[in-house]
């Protein structure tokens, strides 16, 4: 099952991943990181994520605040939950969120914590911070859209190449790629962080092994990054990996 | 009489047919046991290999895309090893599902400690909103099993299948069934300890009342009884005292003592059948009397 629904999802993804009047821009995104966490500039580790984060939101996951309870809406998991100002700023800028919230971020009366809570936040899917539960459950995530007859609905998982250390990914990588999990996207940022790295091949040489289609693309490059994601989703015939290459870790 | 295990995939196998929401997550054990639900139902029955991380995880996965996910493996593989991903992918997504166990503290006495899990229940009491259902017989697991998986909307259960089992099957319910009446005490016989909890008080003065469901524990149902403001036994098939905290707090406005009968916290290394180790547990009917007469000072 499958293949069908996720192509023509994919080819009527354009009309819900909107630019509504009165949204942030791309540009705008470092003012909201500034009110989150008070820094007037942000180094390369606090936003590893943020253009890939930005480009999901932009122009790929066809959810809005609207549709955040629709069961057929894209689901994208934060696995990697570590500093999250880079998602809640484009939360806030995609309007999930009140940009009010921003900063009092951590405080005992603000649902935006140093790791996301889905019971707090609109628009959040996963309650994250230990590493090396977004993936797994993004499989069984993924498995019961299928099962619910929801094919047209995808599953992005973002993960950090340290992040993979965790065994339990080890587990969920061969699983998906042995049967064929079709609606399931993996984005690594690679800011190659993991003490021991992932040899000559690469994060993706694990996952290739294992049945994913994978690509590498900057993961400063939002056209890269957007053409990425669509051949993920025009081509399903099972999970697929994007690795995202990002500064190294300072 | 099929045992606990064939019950349970039996009636999950029911479960999926008549619930197009229901699924079935394995780690290769019992995998054969659901060929004909698998089948039917390819894409509700998942075996993920031998992942137990990743059976919880997928069980958390299929609950956030709302299916209604019973997840089942030996115990200390279910509760142990995955106990994160309890912790994280099911209770604080706030996903729910039936977790089903077969292996008990010591149905695998022989296999040695690797395969046995006498904490599983202590260890899921610390997860919040999880109830804990311990059948006695096989004949009340599919009640249990349905009522369980009728209960996902509000909540987790962890269903404890044994391969010991009482004599002869109750009627179950959340609350404290009393099977005689007594005044020296109440003794709070859990599952399959009921069989030698009746054998070891035949003939004392003590009221004998069947827990199936000890999360939620039936409070109201020990503070009715009279007996109980004296003395409570607990008698239980996994870690003793695990339920201690929760006698202490239904009788809390009364004078009460409490005598915790379960598996000790040491490790008997020594193989042999399950009757071995209830017998080296002082789980066993001569066991149980022996510390009963002693405590009541009937010695």
């Amino acid at each position: 099952m499958g293949l069908r629904g996720v192509g023509q999802a994919a080819d009527a993804r354009g009309a819900a991943c909107g630019q509504a009047e009165g949204m942030r821009s791309y540009a705008e995104l470092p003012g909201l990181m500034t009110q989150l966490t008070g820094d007037e500039k942000h180094g390369p580790s606090a936003t590893s994520t943020l253009d890939v984060l930005w480009v999901l939101y932009d122009q790929v996951l066809r959810v809005s605040p609207g549709t955040v309870d629709d069961p057929g809406r894209d689901r994208f998991l934060l696995s990697k939950g570590h500093g999250p100002a880079a998602y809640y700023a484009v939360l806030a800028a995609k309007e999930f969120i009140p940009e009010s919230w921003l900063p009092d971020f951590g405080s005992a009366s603000s649902p935006l914590g140093y790791h996301p809570d889905r019971s707090l936040v609109p628009g959040v899917e996963i309650a994250s911070g230990s590493l090396g539960h977004g993936l797994p459950l993004g499989v069984g995530l993924a498995h019961g859209l299928l099962a619910r007859g929801l094919a047209g609905s995808r599953v992005y998982v973002l993960v950090g190449d340290a992040e993979l250390d965790e065994g339990s990914n080890s587990e969920a990588i061969v699983y998906a790629g042995a049967v064929g999990l079709p609606n399931l996207t993996v984005v690594a940022v690679d800011n190659h962080s993991s003490s021991y790295g992932w040899g000559p091949g690469g994060i993706e040489a694990h996952f290739a092994v294992g049945g994913w289609s994978t690509v590498r693309v900057s993961g400063r490059d939002h056209e890269a990054l957007a053409s990425a994601f669509r051949v993920t989703g025009a081509a399903p015939a099972g999970p697929q990996l994007v690795v995202a290459s990002v500064e190294d870790k300072e | 009489m099929s045992d606990m295990r064939t019950v349970f995939a039996e009636t999950a196998s029911a479960l999926l047919d008549e619930d197009p929401l229901a699924a079935v997550v394995l780690a290769e054990i019992s995998v054969d046991m659901f060929g004909k639900a698998a089948a039917r139902h390819p894409d509700r029955v998942l075996n993920v290999g031998i992942r137990e991380q990743l059976m919880v995880s997928v069980g958390g996965g299929l609950a956030l895309a709302g299916m209604r996910p019973i997840v089942h493996t030996y115990a200390p593989f279910l509760v142990e090893r995955a106990y994160e991903q309890v912790k994280l992918d099911l209770a604080h997504q706030g996903g729910h599902a039936v977790l089903v166990s077969i292996g008990a503290s010591y149905d695998a006495a022989r296999a040695g400690r690797t395969h046995q899990a006498p904490e599983d229940v202590a260890l899921l009491d610390s997860v919040p909103g999880f109830s804990v259902v311990v059948p006695g017989h096989p004949a009340e697991v599919e009640a249990l099993l349905r009522g369980a998986f009728g209960a996902l909307e509000a909540g987790s259960t962890y269903l404890r299948l044994s391969a010991e089992a009482n004599l002869e099957a109750r009627p179950v319910s959340a609350s404290l069934r009393v099977i005689r009446s007594g005044r020296r005490a109440v003794v709070v016989a859990v599952g399959p300890m009921l069989s030698p909890v009746l054998e070891a008080v035949a003939d004392l003065d003590v009221t004998v009342v069947y827990a199936t469901t000890v999360r939620p524990f039936d409070d109201f149902g020990l503070r009715s009884l009279e007996a109980a403001s004296g003395a409570v036994v607990l008698v239980e098939p996994y870690l003793a005292g695990t339920s201690a905290f929760a006698v202490a707090s239904a009788m809390a406005s009364r004078p009460h003592r409490l005598l915790s009968l379960g598996v000790p916290r040491t490790e008997l290394r020594q193989y042999g059948t399950p009757a071995d180790h209830a017998s080296a547990y002082g789980l066993d009917a001569a066991g149980i009397r022996r510390s009963v007469t002693g405590f009541l000072g009937l010695t």
